[in-house]
């Protein structure tokens, strides 16, 4: 199968690869870039659980070939954190017990960050509404909505604090 | 007067830590320990390890439910480049022998089919390639002829199969695995005595936990030295070495079993030994390392882990003022095709079968019925779930028949606070509880007088509003003799009495304490409460704490997380551990101290002298001085270099089955208690439920971690709507399983749950464990669907609509008003 050259943005840094046409995103993330940050529940488009942001969009990595990402930017769990800090949506799943086997946690998180970069305030129900693409057979989602609400305060006082930051 | 229960004695506790008031880290919500790792997405499951030179397996599967092969032709899926081998089931069985079963006698199994195939995705051959796509190309070019034969698919049918019909015809001559009956008291009397008996036929249909992470194994074959290195999302990772090596031809000791960070367990992941077995004994044909994912229609077809699928013939003696006097049912179990566990799932409900009530007798025949599906696993409940909704089922039935009020009914059957450790009827213990207490509390919590007024008032307005209540046990941490107990006297199998769990503890020259579990984190979180009772044993910081997993072959008994057992379990070793390791430290410390080590004591991370200040020894000063300076001691073994035990603990309280099995002894007797109460509005014209108010108080005794538990419940609960409203496997009449995937199969998302959730806790400690804990994983799943079940009932009272049957979708119980409309139009 002939190989295509592809060339994208992963997590902020510059990334070429040759794949073939049918290789999943899901694949080529975890696989070929070795990010296996990114789960795959079940390869059919539902459970969420491979969403990760492509040019800020949550999408499901498993319904997307790799070669239809060229010239985007891909943010995966492995993007979130830097130094061993965790991103504030992290920090508030982790504060708020969020997850319990963290299987699905990557697609949760992602979902909650498209949610929150457009909506820095949103109501219980948004949130319910955001995730309700992601399934979670561990914690009810309770924890999980609670922690994104929490999330999006601490988001919005960092915004504050950077605002007040003298120049 | 002689009971069948005299012989059955209660041992004495052996509890060592009572809880006390004012504990520093038991009872605390600490962040969990596991968390950041994973969170940063370096968890390391199954699927994220590579080893070098690996391959991947792609399955075949079997498209038909009862079909013979008669051939199969691999040659052109060996073609295919990059293919490093195809095999079939007779390749696999020149390396390994039939699947481990608790069943007696047991049903055969091969990890890949021989000769036939007994459901719809049941392995018929393998692709071995260098990787997946290449492998699932090959898969697909695997060529099998096949003879169709009759598929089983009802659960009373099948008993009634003849011929080619049935699924093991060299060692059955039915489709019945097992069929007992057993008697716990005086049932034939307290029936003949009764005033009224409440009978009914209920169903519970098949589903199973589908956690997000199906199963998986990477497994490399060591030709030289004969042995097995597998990685695999077991529960049972260092309980099973001895009967996965049996399989595999190799001892225990050559089989080195690693656990990885689990996606979710709800028993789905406990044995997996059929995967194991698969993968392993595929790296040994291919000579190179392999990993097998399942799929997610793989994990729906082929993981052995399908829930419980029962119709009951139930009934209930009840004098004329409503006391209950005996409890009774002959139940038939579809367990699929064979029989890992036997009926374990039965053998764990006879824990608590008579419920929170007071019921002198129990009587049981039950059936295993072998059909054409893939056979049943542990769900959250392993049984015990289902009779739970039965007995709830029989004490609403009999509210109606004596027009009472259900929950007045209920409180005047209820075991009273003073009658613990009460026995019932099959010989269980329940060790302690306030059941009145909880239901009050839930009452209290949802304002159910409120709601049940409200209620009546909507539905005078025509809307179909109801309110629930069930009040259910949750027994905790099982003895194994549930598997094997309901089996035939004559043939009892393997009747083993142990299921421990372990741990090692070290200081590490630094001082810090260093712990090696021999269980997985399947989602459950035992890091964080290792780490609290720890911390709270030996006085010393959380962060001083750090906890990793051992393989195998460095591990030491362990049985894993389910049937809420680890933490008390894991509590037990842990209290051991610290009384040989505070032992240990004081030795060293009052040497260092120049002190009687019967003068010393543990103060916050220091061994200090009773009664004195600044006269103590850091653990990091005593750690490395016993670690590095050896004639700082006396001679003497006492003084050997380095703090470390490995501790075991076995049970809190278990005694053997009666020889002639007039009562099951105890086996599971640490319970919990729950009261789950939900108001609901079904619209009649669709059929679907909304939740309006939820609420759930639960008493698991002394609590380690107020919010781990909560997600639990939380957690738990969802499980418990899911199986009440929404979730069940459909087959047609070819066998064909017609929704295993996640479109079709509907779990449900943050949308169809409750968005009023309200969680309360009574904490009766156990007088049996250590700090008075008892296990909570499960309760959730063992209230809701009675709950919500009598809410939806009680909605529809106008219609008559009765429900004996779950799940009841929306289409479901769009029929059964249709069916009741005419009546209440009338």
């Amino acid at each position: 199968m002939t190989k295509k050259a592809i060339s994208l943005t992963v997590n902020g840094r510059q990334r070429e690869a040759f794949v073939p046409p049918r290789m999943l995103l899901s694949d080529f993330i975890r696989n070929e870039l070795e990010m296996p940050g990114t789960h795959v529940g079940c390869e059919h488009g539902v459970c969420g659980s491979c969403n990760v942001l492509v040019d800020g969009q949550a999408v499901r990595s498993c319904l997307m070939f790799a070669v239809q990402v060229d010239g985007t930017q891909i943010t995966t769990v492995e993007g979130y954190s830097t130094e061993g800090a965790l991103h504030p949506i992290q920090q508030a799943f982790w504060e708020e017990h969020g997850l319990q086997c963290g299987f699905c946690t990557p697609g949760m998180l992602a979902a909650a960050r498209e949610l929150l970069d457009a909506n820095p305030d949103p109501t219980d129900e948004e949130i319910r509404e955001a995730i309700s693409g992601n399934l979670c057979r561990c914690t009810g989602y309770e924890f999980i909505i609670n922690a994104i609400r929490s999330a999006a305060q601490a988001l919005r006082d960092q915004e504050i604090e950077n605002t007040l930051q003298p120049v | 007067m002689a009971s069948h229960l005299d012989t059955n004695v209660i041992p004495p506790s052996r509890q060592r830590e009572a809880p006390r008031a004012g504990m520093a880290w038991i009872g605390q919500s600490i962040k969990r320990v596991e968390d950041p790792r994973i969170l940063s997405g370096k968890g390391g499951y199954i699927d994220d390890l590579k080893v070098p030179g690996m391959a991947h397996a792609a399955m075949v599967s079997s498209p038909h439910a009862h079909a013979r092969i008669i051939r199969i032709d691999t040659s052109k899926a060996k073609m295919v480049p990059g293919v490093i081998g195809v095999y079939t089931g007779e390749d696999l069985a020149t390396v390994v022998d039939p699947c481990p079963s608790f069943a007696s006698p047991p049903v055969p199994q091969h990890a890949m089919a021989m000769g036939k195939v007994r459901h719809v995705g049941e392995v018929v051959a393998a692709v071995v390639a260098e990787d997946r796509y290449i492998a699932e190309d090959a898969a697909e070019l695997v060529e099998v002829e096949w003879e169709v034969l009759p598929a089983n698919i009802d659960i009373e049918a099948s008993l009634e199969a003849t011929g080619d019909a049935i699924l093991h015809p060299d060692d059955r001559e039915s489709n019945k695995a097992l069929d007992e009956s057993f008697s716990f008291g005086p049932v034939e009397a307290d029936f003949a005595a009764a005033d009224h008996i409440i009978k009914r036929r209920l169903r519970w249909h098949r589903s199973s936990a589908q956690a997000i992470e199906t199963c998986g194994v990477v497994s490399q074959y060591d030709a030289f030295k004969g042995g097995y290195t597998i990685h695999a999302n077991s529960n049972f990772y260092n309980f099973i070495p001895f009967v996965i090596g049996g399989s595999l031809r190799v001892s225990p000791g050559e089989l080195r079993i690693v656990p990885v960070l689990t996606g979710g367990s709800f028993g789905s992941k406990v044995f997996t030994h059929k995967i194991i077995i698969l993968t392993a004994g595929l790296s040994r044909l291919a000579g190179v390392p392999v990993k097998y994912i399942e799929d997610r229609l793989e994990h729906f077809t082929n993981s052995d882990s399908h829930g419980s699928d029962r119709l009951y013939d139930a009934e209930l003696a009840v004098t004329g003022d409503g006391t209950f006097k005996s409890l009774r049912f002959t139940v038939l179990d579809d367990y699929g095709a064979y029989l890992q566990f036997g009926v374990g799932t039965h053998g764990n409900a006879m824990a608590q079968v008579t419920g929170p009530y007071k019921i002198g007798s129990f009587g049981m025949r039950v059936i295993a019925v072998l059909t054409n599906k893939c056979q049943q696993g542990p769900y959250r409940g392993f049984g015990s779930e289902v009779t739970n909704w039965v007995m709830e089922r029989m004490v609403d039935a009999a509210a109606e028949e004596l027009d009472r009020d259900p929950v007045e009914l209920r409180e005047q059957n209820m075991i009273q606070p003073d009658a613990f450790p009460y026995m019932i009827p099959t010989g269980n213990i329940y060790d302690s509880g306030n059941f009145q207490k909880v239901l009050a509390d839930a009452k209290e919590m949802f304002d159910y007088d409120g709601w049940c007024e409200k209620a009546r008032a909507l539905r005078a307005e025509g809307r179909c509003v109801g309110v629930g209540l069930a009040t259910c046990m949750e027994r905790s941490v099982y003895g194994p003799t549930e598997w094997w107990s309901l089996n035939n006297r004559e043939t009892p199998g393997f009747t083993l009495t142990s299921t421990p769990e372990g741990i090692t503890a070290r200081l590490d020259p630094s001082g810090k304490l260093f712990v090696t579990l021999n269980s997985p984190m399947v989602g459950n979180s035992p890091e964080t409460v290792v780490t609290q009772i720890l911390a709270e044993r030996l006085t010393v910081a959380p962060e001083d704490i750090v906890i990793n997993y051992s393989d195998s072959q460095s591990g030491f008994n362990g049985v894993g997380p389910q049937g809420s057992r680890f933490t008390a379990m894991i509590a037990g070793a842990c209290v051991t551990a610290s009384i040989r390791l505070e032992e240990r430290l004081k030795r060293f410390g009052a040497h260092m101290l120049q002190r009687r080590p019967e003068d010393v004591e543990l103060r916050g991370g220091t061994v200090a002298v009773k009664g004195l200040k600044d006269q103590e020894k850091s653990f990091a000063e005593i750690a490395l001085t016993s670690s590095f300076f050896r004639l700082s001691f006396p001679d003497g073994e006492e003084f050997d270099s380095g703090i470390e035990t490995t501790a075991v603990y076995d049970h809190p309280l278990s005694t053997d089955p009666a020889e002639d099995r007039s009562h099951l002894g105890i086996f599971y007797p640490i319970v919990g208690h729950i009261c789950h109460i939900v108001a609901v509005e079904v619209d009649p014209g669709t059929g679907k439920v909304d939740m309006l108010d939820y609420a759930a108080v639960h008493d698991n005794g002394t609590i380690v971690n107020p919010r781990t538990l909560a997600g639990q419940v939380w957690g738990g609960t969802a499980n418990g709507i899911g199986t009440t409203l929404s979730e069940q496997f459909h087959y047609n009449a070819d066998g064909q399983f017609t929704n295993p995937n996640f479109a079709e199969f509907a779990m449900p998302t943050a949308n169809e749950m409750p968005r009023n959730f309200k969680l309360g806790h009574v904490e009766t400690p156990s007088p049996y464990t250590e700090y008075g804990i008892k296990g909570g994983g499960e309760g959730g799943r063992l209230g809701a669907p009675s709950a919500l079940t009598s809410a939806i009932e009680n909605a529809l009272s106008d219609y008559g609509v009765k429900i004996a049957a779950l799940p009841v979708t929306p289409p479901v119980l769009r029929g059964l008003i249709r069916e009741a409309e005419p009546a209440a139009a009338s």
